[in-house]
């Protein structure tokens, strides 16, 4: 691999963006493919399948065996609310490797005590979100049941590209907040974002299994592939 | 704190700039129970210094050793390790896994 290579992947990576090394194995001729540039390379629905799975590997292409190398950034999430449930998604989400941030500007819900070993910001989302730079690979949650406190986080979400929101709250909540968040600003399709009431519908009823049921969710969300991929895949094969 | 990817490559890249020989062996291929998914990687300097990990500890001695020759000729390798190999009871993966791991030299022109 080259220095220059080598270089550009490490910069990449520090800023979170998704980069492929295809490495020719035959001969070990390389070029590096930034996310941006996966829609125009020849190789892009390969390049694409792989990136959303996270995975690397071998293709075959043009009579050459390639090695595709994905360095994807580590998902994150982002937890708005240090309540029962979120005790048990924080570690729940680090066991599938995500790095867990909770925010919630109530000192009493987030202490150390209650989430050992999670960066804990107890500040106003309007403080505390910025800095975190949620990005493509974040998942985004508001669990504090408290307008005061959820709306604008789930506002700001609105402005990033995060590829997953969920929100707390029964169908009649979140009617409730829709109108709320509208009045604020937000658009129709903002709303759609939030996937509400949050979590697969798999009967979950203890703090425990919510979390189960909302990681379960954020996972589809990052893994299946979207319906305009699905059809474009298909065009591709036929 | 065990290394990420992350941290492997930025140390090979500080190993090169700091003028030490380097190479990076990457997991390409794997077939049966491999105990590290492709993609996974080492990277070893002429010292024989190492990070990371593309097997869980099987094979690293043998990938480190081949390494070493990348340095020496910049030409890069493509290593089997399996049951099938004959060095199997010496150097195979005892989980009853393949991979082929590709060794290359950082900082080739």
């Amino acid at each position: 691999m080259k220095l220059e290579t080598l270089a550009q992947v490490n910069v990449e990576r520090a800023a979170r963006r998704p980069v492929i090394v295809i490495t020719d194995t035959a001969n070990g001729e390389q070029r590096l493919v930034k996310a941006t540039d996966i829609a125009t390379d020849p190789l892009s629905a390969e390049l694409s399948k792989q990136l959303r799975m996270g995975k690397s590997g071998m293709i075959e292409s043009g009579g050459k065996k390639l090695f595709l190398n994905v360095y994807a950034p580590t998902a994150r999430l982002v937890i708005v609310g240090a309540v029962h449930i979120s005790q048990a998604l924080a570690p729940l989400a680090r066991s599938l490797d995500y790095d867990v941030t909770v925010v919630d500007p109530r000192t009493a819900f987030a202490s150390p005590e209650r989430f050992p070993d999670v960066p804990l910001i107890a500040e106003w989302p309007d403080v505390a979100l910025p800095p975190l730079n949620i990005d493509h690979y974040t998942a985004f949650v508001a669990v504090t049941h408290d307008p005061k406190i959820d709306d604008p986080a789930l506002l700001h979400a609105f402005e990033r590209d995060c590829f997953y929101i969920g929100a707390l709250g029964s169908r009649k909540t979140h009617a409730k907040r829709a109108e709320r968040l509208k009045a604020q600003g937000a658009s129709d399709a903002d709303i759609a974002r939030i996937h509400a009431p949050i979590g697969l519908s798999i009967g979950a009823v203890s703090p425990s299994e919510i979390a189960v049921s909302i990681m379960a969710e954020i996972t589809a969300e990052l893994r299946l592939p979207k319906e305009g991929e699905k059809q474009t895949a298909k065009v591709q094969a036929a | 704190m065990l290394n990420r990817d992350e941290d492997i490559l930025q140390a090979a890249e500080n190993w090169q700039k700091a003028g030490h020989g380097v190479a990076l062996a990457t997991v390409v291929e794997t077939w049966g129970s491999a105990p590290r998914p492709a993609g996974s990687s080492l990277v070893i300097n002429d010292d024989g210094t190492f990070l990371g990990s593309v097997s869980g500890g099987c094979v690293e001695g043998a990938v480190v050793t081949e390494a070493l020759d990348v340095i020496a000729s910049g030409k890069p390798k493509m290593l089997e390790f399996g049951v099938a190999d004959e060095t199997a009871w010496n150097v195979g993966l005892s989980c009853g896994g393949t991979i082929r791991v590709f060794v290359e030299k950082v900082g080739q022109s």
